[in-house]
């Protein structure tokens, strides 16, 4: 009995695992969902950066106002 | 330096770091596996850090051949942006060790180097505040200036290379070179470094006009 329960859970596991496999075969594969997703990160970073970047123009700006 | 063209090379150059620091290829490593990718950010933070107290130090010299206020206010902005760097630094290094080395403060020689020469910087802004006149505030702070800078060079650069550390380039432990064999990291970093100092130079210089004209209004009044 105790076999049979293991050979059983081996199967669900493998049914299981084959499942997600075949979904991962489904999703499609936008640029930004391949390699882990890892370009959303990349992309949320370089949002972050570039608005930094604007925003210290704008300082840059309104210090030479307040000089002149 | 009111041109802006170095400063949307800067800007440039740490954003090409984040995209190939990211997606670009590395070596991969025992304990280090993706997290040698913090070399890109963590590294330039004290790059920056060191770019802006050189040129604290360089006008704090400057202050006392020539004796103009600008050049001391121009030392004391340069401290206060580095600052901030170096406590970036700590802080991004602190999260890093914690996953690779185990602790968030691993008493590692250069990690108490840099925390020991943070608190010498900190000491020059008291210092400053405790002083009311001005000519004698500049000039005391700008010779404790020059004092600061070899000893935060020999805590932060020298010191840890003699003794075991957990950093590269340290006791048994190999440089940077060593483990970015094929130099695939290095143009990347170089980049980041660059583009760090340049964004650093340029928040000094921001602190340092904004100084300027607190300095005239004061005049005025």
């Amino acid at each position: 009995m105790i076999i049979m329960k293991k050979i059983i859970t081996i199967l669900l596991l493998c049914i299981t695992s084959h499942h997600t496999f075949a979904q991962n075969q489904i999703e499609m594969a936008t640029a930004l969902r391949s390699s882990g997703k890892i370009y959303v990160v990349v992309l949320v970073l370089l949002t972050i950066f570039v608005v930094l970047g604007i925003f210290l123009f704008m300082l840059d700006k309104r210090i030479k106002k307040l000089e002149k | 330096m009111r041109q802006s063209w170095w400063k949307i090379l800067g800007l440039v150059m740490v954003a090409a770091s984040i995209v190939v620091g990211f997606l670009g290829p590395v070596p991969a490593l025992f304990l280090l596996h993706e997290t040698i990718r913090n070399v890109y950010f963590h590294v330039p933070m004290w790059s920056a850090m060191f770019a802006l107290y050189l040129i604290s130090v360089i006008y704090s010299i400057r202050y006392l051949n020539k004796g103009r206020v600008n050049d001391d206010l121009m030392a004391v902005e340069a401290v206060n942006t580095g600052i901030v760097f170096c406590i970036i630094g700590l802080l991004t290094g602190m999260q890093w060790a914690n996953i690779t080395w185990g602790d968030f403060w691993p008493n590692d020689p250069k990690t108490n180097g840099s925390a020991i020469a943070t608190l010498m910087y900190l000491a020059y802004l008291v210092l400053r505040n405790a002083l009311e006149e001005e000519q004698k505030r500049a000039k005391i702070s700008a010779i404790y200036n020059i004092f600061a800078f070899p000893i935060m060079i020999v805590l932060m650069y020298i010191m840890p290379k003699m003794t075991d550390s957990l950093h590269p380039g340290s006791g048994g432990n190999g440089t940077f070179g060593d483990l970015d064999m094929d130099n695939q990291m290095r143009p990347v970093f170089y980049a980041a470094t660059i583009g760090w100092i340049l964004i650093g130079v340029w928040i000094c210089t921001l602190r340092y006009r904004v100084r300027l004209l607190e300095n005239k209004r004061n005049l005025i009044d």
